[in-house]
């Protein structure tokens, strides 16, 4: 073992040398440890993966028959030099930080995270560490989430509203977690919810995993739209306004992501509504996990990292900028988050 | 504030056109008069004077945000809209205070004579108190620019509905001179002679672009053709002894043209005429191009020499008004024989021409026509339908301009500069070069053309391919080829390349095209000796 640093950052994604893994990475490897299951995350081609047991299920469906063992938040495991352990990261149900102790020194790769608790997710945990690996999809200072509970009030009012005009709501988000979670905050009262197959698919799993959701009913083509009356329907965004959505007549369209904050992105991208809602910690959350880590040495990836890394270096942090295969800012991607 | 804000809000948030209409019609019903009359100006480009430079905005706002400058102005260009930019950066308002539209104008209004700490605590104090759309919408008064996707037609036709008058009336009403100070709801929109005010202009008509050629338009015989000049639209009105002239953008332009003054010795008190301001020399065939006329458009007093260089002549196609009536319902052909008439007796030094038509027996003759356009520094030619009134706003059928094919020259993107508004975000202002020898030059920006998707591609390219910064400027790889159409062009010292476009835009990406095979300076400039 040398004396290098404990994780490194490789054409292939994190590397820890101490124990001759990977963390997310981006081609194929031996040992891959994985932060969750978002197809950025998680890809396939790995000779053997570890997760956490509520991450496996959604990976397994995604990348088929993958050779993959499942660990506990908080259970530690000695892998070479290393001790590794997972901890929730409040990004989706079975998202984690990933802990790697090498002699004494900690670093925690922190993937995907929000500090909010949505109600759906284990809840963010902040873990003291040295060397701290973060995001920063939304690091500027001009994104500040409001509370779940606010945009759920004005999210079940555009619903309660399209119902009683006799429109389908169409509501366009990402297939695994956000859809769930947008599932959570929706208020059954108002009428049923649909769900396009990708999400179905995904709600099938995690309820098999003893998640609990609300009931929906897969649109499929056998279903008559005119026995859902004031339905909401949730679909990944590409299938907003197809011929699938069209077969349900008068609709209004809306789209749930973090970068419906930006009126831009809300006139280019949002049909009639765009509702902030994200899975990444806003400018604050990002902030208050950086300081709770307690780190002094911060590698930002993913975002607008120049920017982020610049202020925390003015804060008196050490921070430097990690490159990643996937540049963040990614306002106009379909899974963006 | 609250209820312009609601106002704001439903517009902004609806891309359907009933949806907005309501939302106005239903607004100027119940707002008071005087926030009717502001929303009214706002709409359509009158905005209060500002009050506090956008430098001081952003100081504030980054202080009042707890942050450092640099990181408001890096967040800026990817918000895209200072406005927004504040509103998004402090922490949430009360929205404590519902004071009326005009109330806050007012205040910002009164700022003006105050120090820059007065102006200060008012802003501030504002921001505090405001909630988000209420604050967006109040940095957007001190800002202007009110963008909201609500034309000038559809706010008239909003209004047609919440007072029940004739929509044609309304747009009329609200051409012209007035603002928000010096009228009133009941004298702007509802008084009896409502057009006392002698300097107010007709809604122009304006025309579609024809672009599949002129044969579904029926018999020849039907249609009227003039060259399509290559000027500003202009409308000269002579009424009560005085003379005014108007922009197609609504915007008095009297004072730059004072040659036109001449126009009350050669035509009768009551006349207005639509036509195009050209810079045109006495004793040449044709006018000089539009380079010319941009020297002009800027100066709002105008120096000798410059009048002598570069004198404008409106050339007259249309008679709107006629010893004081509206002549706008009379057919096309009558309208032209009554304009034709009123022009017979015009001397050589008039600062007014008629504008010819186009002899034509067949669309083949008429295309022969459009091919010699470039040698009259004309753009086309237009179309009108003899029988056709004068309609306002752009409405199909009974005119069209058949523009000639753009020049084009393939070239290589070199700086990317993300948009603003809609575009904010997405990099959609480049910059292009051709090759001179083993460099390349710039020679032009363009910011349209691509297709949404095709500004996402590109975007997430440029992400990629960052060679330098400067600012909100991404030097990239040179890599990509696009064909670049425009309009004409021009020898321009201030270039680097020597030559300056009109209406450069992006005509395709050659994603097909080696880097290699885009075009040389050479090329420019042999265009430039054949066009220019």
């Amino acid at each position: 073992m040398s004396d290098g640093p404990i994780l490194t950052f490789t054409d292939r994604g994190i590397y820890c040398a101490a124990g001759d893994f990977h963390i997310d990475p981006w081609r194929p490897v031996a040992r891959a440890l994985i932060t969750h299951g978002h197809a950025d995350h998680a890809r396939s081609g790995h000779e053997s993966y570890l997760a956490t047991h509520a991450a496996l299920p959604v990976m397994r469906h995604r990348l088929g028959d993958i050779n993959a063992e499942g660990i506990a938040y908080g259970e530690a495991r000695q892998i070479g030099g290393a001790r590794v352990s997972f901890h929730p990261a409040g990004h989706v149900p079975g998202s984690a930080q990933i802990r790697v102790e090498v002699g004494g020194e900690v670093w925690v790769a922190s993937g995907d995270y929000k500090v909010e608790n949505d109600g759906l997710s284990e809840p963010f945990a902040p873990i003291a560490c040295h060397h701290f690996i973060t995001e920063s999809t939304f690091g500027l200072p001009v994104f500040r989430w409001r509370p779940q509970a606010d945009v759920a009030r004005d999210l079940n009012a555009w619903w309660a509203g399209c119902a009683a005009s006799g429109k389908t709501a169409f509501l366009g988000a990402y297939a695994l977690g956000k859809a769930q979670r947008l599932m959570t905050m929706l208020d059954p009262a108002i009428g049923p919810i649909l769900t396009h197959g990708a999400v179905e698919a995904t709600n099938r799993v995690l309820r098999t995993q003893g998640i609990p959701l609300p009931d929906t009913v897969a649109a499929t083509a056998v279903i008559r739209p005119k026995d859902f009356p004031g339905a909401l329907v949730l679909t990944p965004p590409s299938a907003l306004g197809s011929k699938w959505a069209r077969r349900f007549g008068a609709q209004e369209s809306a789209f749930a992501s973090g970068w419906m904050a930006l009126r831009g992105v809300r006139r280019r991208r949002a049909g009639d509504r765009g509702f902030v809602i994200s899975d990444h910690a806003d400018w604050t959350g990002l902030l208050s996990a950086i300081k709770d880590t307690g780190a002094e040495n911060i590698y930002v990836t993913h975002g607008y990292t120049d920017i982020f890394a610049r202020y925390l270096t003015e804060q008196g942090l050490n921070a430097q900028v990690v490159p990643t295969q996937f540049e963040g800012e990614m306002a106009d991607r379909e899974d963006a988050e | 504030m609250n209820r312009f804000a609601d106002l704001f809000t439903a517009i902004d948030q609806s891309t359907k056109t009933t949806v907005k209409v309501a939302a106005l019609a239903a607004y100027f019903k119940e707002a008071p008069e005087e926030d009717r009359i502001w929303t009214i100006a706002l709409f359509s480009g009158r905005r209060p004077k500002r009050a506090v430079t956008t430098t001081r905005l952003r100081e504030w706002a980054a202080e009042a945000a707890g942050i450092p400058l640099w990181l408001f102005e890096e967040s800026y260009p990817i918000v895209g809209d200072l406005a927004e930019t504040i509103a998004l950066v402090l922490p949430p308002g009360t929205r404590a205070n519902d004071k009326p539209l005009h109330h806050w104008i007012a205040e910002l209004r009164a700022l003006g004579p105050l120090d820059d700490a007065a102006r200060k605590d008012f802003v501030l104090g504002a921001w505090a108190q405001l909630g988000g759309t209420q604050r967006f919408v109040f940095n957007k008064l001190i800002t202007g620019g009110f963008r909201v996707g609500v034309s000038q037609k559809l706010m008239t036709r909003a209004l047609a509905r919440a007072t029940d008058r004739d929509e044609a009336e309304l747009a009329h009403r609200l051409m012209g001179n007035w603002h928000p100070d010096d009228t009133t709801w009941h004298a702007l929109i509802e008084a009896d002679d409502a057009s006392a005010d002698a300097s107010r202009p007709y809604p122009f008509y304006l025309a579609h672009a024809l672009d599949d050629g002129p044969e579904p338009l029926g018999p020849p015989s039907d249609w009227r053709a003039e060259w399509k000049w290559d000027g500003i639209r202009g409308q000269l009105i002579l009424r009560g002894g005085a003379h005014f002239v108007w922009s197609r953008g609504e915007e008095l332009m009297t004072d730059r043209f004072p040659e036109l003054a001449r126009a009350v010795d050669f035509l009768p008190d009551g006349t207005v005429l639509d036509g195009e301001l050209l810079v045109w020399r006495a004793g040449d065939d044709d006018p000089q191009s539009f380079n010319a006329l941009q020297k002009r458009i800027g100066r709002k007093t105008v120096p000798k020499k410059l009048l002598a260089d570069a004198p404008v002549v409106l050339h007259a196609y249309d008679l709107l008004e006629w010893r004081g009536e509206d002549m706008r319902a009379t057919p096309f052909s009558d309208r032209r024989a009554l304009l034709e008439h009123a022009c017979a007796d015009l001397p050589p030094d008039a600062p007014l021409r008629l504008s010819p038509q186009l002899d034509f027996a067949d669309w083949d003759a008429l295309a022969q026509h459009r091919a010699d356009a470039r040698d009259v520094q004309a753009e086309g030619v237009m179309l009108k339908r003899a029988a056709s009134p004068y309609l306002s706003g752009r409405k199909k059928g009974d005119w069209w301009k058949w523009k000639l094919d753009p020049l084009t020259i393939d070239a290589v993107m070199i700086y990317a500069q993300a948009g603003h508004g809609r575009r904010a975000n997405l990099f959609t202002d480049f910059t292009f070069a051709v090759w001179n020898g083993p460099d390349l030059v710039p020679f032009t920006k363009a910011y349209s053309g691509l297709t949404d998707d095709e500004f996402r591609q590109i975007t997430a390219w440029v992400r990629k391919n960052t060679l330098q910064r400067f600012g909100p400027v991404r030097q990239v790889t040179p890599h990509h080829v696009f064909e670049i159409a425009f309009e004409g062009i021009q020898a321009s010292p201030r270039h680097k390349s020597g030559v300056a476009l009109r209406f450069p835009r992006m005509s395709r990406w050659r994603q097909d095209k080696p880097l290699a095979e885009a075009n040389t300076l050479d090329d420019l400039n042999d265009m430039l000796r054949i066009y220019g």
